[in-house]
């Protein structure tokens, strides 16, 4: 299953809607393009919603870290949003659930952004 | 493909599709050889990491390069090697990736998560290449675990 990636937004956040494999490839580069073509448009509040996430390798984890690092140096902020078992594990072995603001509620996480 | 016993084993190019096909090969002899949903996950995983190292590290996509790739169903455990042609892979320089200062890289994790995943990890310098050999006990084998059983 190819990733696929939609934006909408809510109270000023843009909450981006993931679904599919975040892997090496087309999944991580949809990924890296989506954040960056935010970016570009002046969209530095983005939730990063993984709830139909299914799988994500290495790579994958790899991108999170970069749109992470790219929002928070433009002085923006990124959130992770329901996160699977799956991911939520590979976030806690790798040392990064508590790098990421994670939230499991939506309208939590759009209050918990900086206005 | 090669089929000899319970060994399976592949001569592959060094593309992206390879490395879905040992991934897909891994999760299916890891739910054969009765592992749990999680751990065929993780063994997969394992073996997609380490064939992503031999396609994207190793060989560097180089069409004339090609992975080496065999599964083999012990009856004590499911082992894995993965071989690349790539110029080789010195383990101890791979930096801590739970280090404070690599914790935000892009990059360095799969190796860890290979040795996280697996009970037994194993590398080896051909020449050229690396082979890596990835190595889960099988559940309710306690041949494996010896020393607990102790």
């Amino acid at each position: 299953m190819t990733m696929k990636a939609s934006t909408r937004q809510v109270d000023g956040v843009t909450v981006v809607d993931l679904s599919g494999r975040i892997t090496l490839g087309e999944g991580s580069v949809v990924l890296r393009d989506t954040v960056r073509d935010l970016i570009s448009h002046g969209d530095k509040r983005i939730l990063l919603n993984l709830g139909d996430v299914t799988y994500i390798d290495s790579s994958g984890i790899g991108e999170l870290v970069s749109a992470f690092t790219t929002v928070r140096n433009q002085g923006g902020e990124l959130k992770l949003l329901k996160l699977t078992k799956k991911v939520h594990d590979l976030l806690q072995i790798t040392k990064l659930y508590t790098v990421f603001d994670v939230r499991d509620d939506e309208a939590q996480a759009i209050a918990s952004f900086k206005k | 493909m090669k089929i000899a016993g319970n060994r399976v084993s592949y001569t592959l190019d060094s593309t992206l599709e390879s490395v879905n096909r040992a991934e897909q090969t891994a999760e299916n002899m890891a739910a054969r050889a009765g592992f749990s949903e999680d751990d065929c996950h993780r063994i997969s995983m394992a073996v997609r990491e380490a064939a992503v190292n031999a396609v994207l590290h190793g060989n560097a996509y180089d069409p004339r390069k090609k992975v080496r790739v065999a599964f083999e169903n012990t009856g004590e455990a499911l082992v894995i090697t993965i071989a690349d042609e790539g110029p080789g892979l010195c383990e101890k320089d791979v930096p801590n990736p739970l280090a404070p200062e690599n914790l935000l890289k892009q990059s360095g994790r799969g190796i860890f998560l290979i040795r996280s995943f697996m009970d037994d990890v194993k590398f080896r310098t051909l020449e050229p290449g690396t082979e890596i050999t990835l190595i889960k006990h099988v559940p309710g084998n306690s041949a494996g675990h010896t020393e607990e059983a102790k």
